[in-house]
């Protein structure tokens, strides 16, 4: 029972940081619509960066906070030329600098060590508690994930929410309209990919060791099919389908497979097909994205 | 003043407008007819930045236009609506209209998340001329209603409203009455008159239906093939055997 | 100067592979105007096909299991296109884009799973090559450099000289008239797929005896081609040809000043340095730019 518990709490970790993960590409993708691919490149660099800067004696708080702004100082480098583009292109350069950005963390050695890895990573700390069980970095995780909700939300419910919804509708009507969507966009792709790079920091001191593995492109479409499921622009359904993807894939580890069956092949083809089915029978998502309503609004007088 | 001068289009080789040129002052409602692909659309993408020209040149209130991004184009007080309905689809009709205001202290990504009480007066105002808006279209009940599940002809009313919202000097009407019933046409007309005449708003209207552009506009330009064949009044085009050869011709 | 010879025509080589894959890749981009994000592992399925035919119990002479494995692939293409593609025609760009690459995943891993993730080779026998001036050609080599060129020959034969050619230029030029002049669109773009798939399927049985087989070179494939297809000027056929041999001559040159783990980078950056200098390519039109209408 002792182990079952820690297994729960195990998840709930990880949920933890998949959510932001998922907050985070929900703010880019399901809400402004930037077809992302390079996602999980953020979620790299801010795990790599806090992994370095804390190994090399800087607290992580600081180290986490470095990793966060470079991911978002990144994506900003990269938005310049990028957010010009249409759809299609975005998608193609965000695919190619992710993987640019994993081609580093494999083969820059000296630096990240490449695929053997970063060892030894220093847990968490902060104000004096240092987060080195599961249950105590469960709760930096809850609060990290319900930090970053608050702050899609607001965004989403915002006046620059709704523009960012009208980017995702139609941007050239929302160019007619008179704004500038090149500096919506950016916000999106910053705060998003600041996200992100938290997320990684999380990641980096919980597990304690980081490999390129972890920052495949496939897992930008793992977390790509958890906001579709959730419904795009949903932050609430974005968790709940995260909870529920997370525990199938970690439940997935357990279910004893033949020998020739690679399990991580195996989870790539099932969650390969979802997607499609999804993307072609469930556009909208499971859960609708939540709808604002003005009626009882002050100003909002019906006679 | 809108002033359009020679401009022209080309398509690789297709020559899609051909030196256009006409004016529109302030405060007049003209309108743009022609044959199906006489370029008619093709002038309001060039006017409001959707596209560049070949050659020529726009200006509104003797400031250049030409090489503008839309934006920009859009924030000298152009408005415009679209020849395919272009509303936002997965939003409700009020946040279509909500989004139009221009200069929104809430679009400032702070602020906005924030919402300090510049934002939420802001908000309430932009509701109530929301509600102003849509009352006159006889469309308060549909606020909450996504776009996507309102009828063609509720879709162009919003268009319209939301263009209004960004409480523009000229507005340009890509074919404003298609899709629409009689009985509403006329309860448009009569709006957009009273716009004209209440506040001074200009227009530019691109149209099919000869009734409505007879009905409504005190000055016309005739397209076709790209090449402006006829200006006038009313009258005037509609008796000048140019145009009644271009459109029997077709 | 003999190596740079050498790095030269090792650069032709593969650069004609991606040309070949290029071109496949572009046909699905003119005449849809689609990325085709699975082309990559198309393509490896093809090789891996080829592999299973001639290597397994069924020991096919590797020409026959070529062209079967074009035939099996193009029906592949065609099968991918019907199902994760044709229902989401009127859906918004990224929902195809986003079938794709999940198509992509599916075929890596399908692939992962029924040969396994190490690396696989053709197995041929390694006879001497022929020297030609100062370079030196393996057999092998020179089957890859004639059968590459050979494909592209006949793209092109197809393309100016057929009716099926015109009908393919027609979708590609503007697909709603091609349909108003009476034109089966749905049935041009099945054999658009089945065209680029085979000769993706080409391409990638050639990579596959040009270096060895393993499950991730279809993510690589498609990265190349697009990075072809964009140099040259996407929607352009010989734009796509002329930017798979530089490709291929600039990963070869490449590595000869940077280490060899970069190699693959090499097209990467060539691919995001041109969507941000020069988005049309190199014999594209100027009109490609953020927000069209």
């Amino acid at each position: 029972m002792f182990s079952e518990l820690s297994l729960v709490v195990h998840l709930l970790v990880i949920i933890t940081i998949y959510g932001i993960l998922a907050i985070a590409l929900n703010l880019i993708m399901g809400v402004t619509g930037l077809f992302n691919i390079g996602h999980a490149a953020f979620y790299g660099i801010g795990a790599y960066t806090s992994a370095l800067l804390a190994k090399a004696g800087v607290p992580w708080f600081y180290a986490m906070l470095v990793g966060v702004f470079l991911a978002g100082f990144i994506a900003f480098v990269i938005g310049i030329p990028t957010l010009r583009l249409v759809g299609d292109y975005l998608a193609v350069v965000t695919l190619g600098l992710g993987e640019i950005a994993r081609a580093v963390f494999k083969n820059w050695l000296s630096l990240t060590r490449g695929p053997m890895g970063l060892p030894g990573i220093p847990h968490a700390s902060l104000l004096g508690v240092k987060f080195d069980t599961a249950e105590k970095f469960l709760l930096l995780g809850a609060i990290s994930l319900l930090l970053v909700y608050i702050i899609a939300e607001r965004l989403l419910h915002s006046p620059f929410g709704r523009v960012l919804k009208g980017i995702r509708e139609d941007e050239a009507a929302v160019q007619a309209l008179g704004k500038s969507t090149y500096r919506f966009k950016m916000w999106a792709l910053v705060i998003g990919s600041g996200m992100a790079g938290l997320a990684g920091s999380l990641f980096a001191h919980y597990i304690t060791f980081i490999d390129p593995s972890s920052f495949v492109m496939w897992l930008t479409f793992f977390i790509f099919l958890i906001i579709m499921l959730g419904g795009p622009g949903n932050n609430l359904g974005a968790i709940v389908a995260t909870v529920v993807f997370v525990s199938l894939r970690e439940g997935l580890r357990f279910v004893s497979l033949p020998e020739w069956l690679n399990p991580a092949a195996l989870q790539q083809l099932l969650f390969g097909v979802l997607l499609i089915i999804v993307t072609i029978f469930m556009p909208r998502g499971l859960i609708p994205e939540h709808k604002i309503t003005y009626r009882g609004h002050p100003g909002h007088a019906e006679n | 003043m809108l002033r359009i001068d020679k401009l022209t289009k080309d398509f690789g080789g297709l020559r899609a407008v051909n030196d256009c040129s006409f004016e529109v002052p302030e405060g007049m409602i003209f309108g743009l007819i022609g044959p199906n692909g006489s370029g008619k659309t093709t002038v309001f993408n060039l006017i409001t930045g959707f596209l560049l020209p070949t050659s020529g040149r726009v200006s509104y209130r003797d400031q250049e236009l030409t090489g503008l991004p839309p934006y920009m184009i859009a924030q000298h007080g152009i408005a415009r609506t679209f020849q395919l309905v272009r509303v936002f689809r997965r939003m409700t009709v009020m946040e279509n209209l909500l989004i139009a205001p221009q200069h929104q202290a809430g679009e400032n990504l702070l602020l906005g998340m924030l919402q300090v009480p510049r934002v939420r007066r802001q908000e309430r105002e932009a509701i109530k001329r929301a509600m102003k808006l849509l009352a006159v279209m006889g469309m308060e009940g549909l606020t909450d209603e996504y776009c996507g599940n309102l009828s063609y002809a509720e879709q162009k009313m919003v268009e319209l409203a939301r263009a209004l919202m960004t409480d523009p000097d000229l507005v340009l009407l890509d074919e404003p009455t298609s899709g629409i019933n009689p009985s509403l046409i006329n309860q448009i007309l009569d709006y957009i008159r009273k716009l004209r005449d209440e506040q001074g708003k200009t227009f530019l209207v691109v149209e099919h239906d000869m009734r409505v552009i007879m009905n409504l506009c005190d000055r016309i330009a005739v397209l076709n093939y790209g090449e402006k064949i006829a200006e006038g009044t009313p009258d005037e085009v509609s008796n000048a055997p140019e145009v009644i050869d271009a459109y029997l011709g077709v | 100067m003999e190596l740079f010879a050498q790095l030269l025509v090792n650069g032709l080589i593969a650069g004609g592979i991606y040309a070949l894959a290029a071109v496949g890749y572009n046909m699905v981009y003119g005449a849809l105007k689609f990325i085709n994000f699975a082309h990559g592992s198309v393509a490896m399925v093809g090789a891996y096909i080829v592999l299973a035919l001639a290597l397994s119990g069924l020991h096919l002479y590797l020409v026959l299991a070529f062209f079967l494995s074009m035939v099996l692939t193009a029906l592949l293409g065609v099968f991918i296109e019907r199902v994760a593609y044709r229902p989401l025609r009127r859906a918004p760009k990224l929902a195809p884009l986003t079938t794709a690459v999940a198509a992509s995943f599916v075929l890596d891993a399908a692939v992962m799973i029924i040969f396994g993730a190490d690396i696989k080779t053709f197995n041929l026998p390694a006879r001497r090559g022929f020297q030609i001036g100062p370079v030196f050609i393996t057999p092998v080599q020179g089957i890859i450099i004639v059968t590459s060129l050979f494909f592209m020959v006949c793209l092109y034969f197809l393309l100016a000289h057929t009716k099926l050619g015109k009908a393919i230029r027609a979708v590609a030029d503007d697909i709603n008239l091609a349909e108003i002049s009476g034109t089966n669109s749905d049935l041009i773009i099945s054999a658009v797929f089945a065209i680029g798939s085979a000769l993706a399927a080409a391409a990638g049985a050639l990579i596959g005896m040009d270096t060895n087989l393993q499950p991730t070179m279809g993510f690589i494939i498609t990265v190349k081609a697009f990075a072809a297809v964009v140099l040259g000027g996407l929607g352009n056929v010989y734009g796509a040809i002329v930017g798979g041999y530089l490709i291929g001559i600039a990963e070869n040159l490449g590595v000869w000043y940077i280490p060899p783990v970069w190699k693959d980078t090499i097209a990467y950056g060539i691919l995001t340095l041109m969507l941000f200098l020069r988005p049309a390519g190199i014999f594209g039109k100027k009109e490609i730019q953020a927000t069209v209408l």
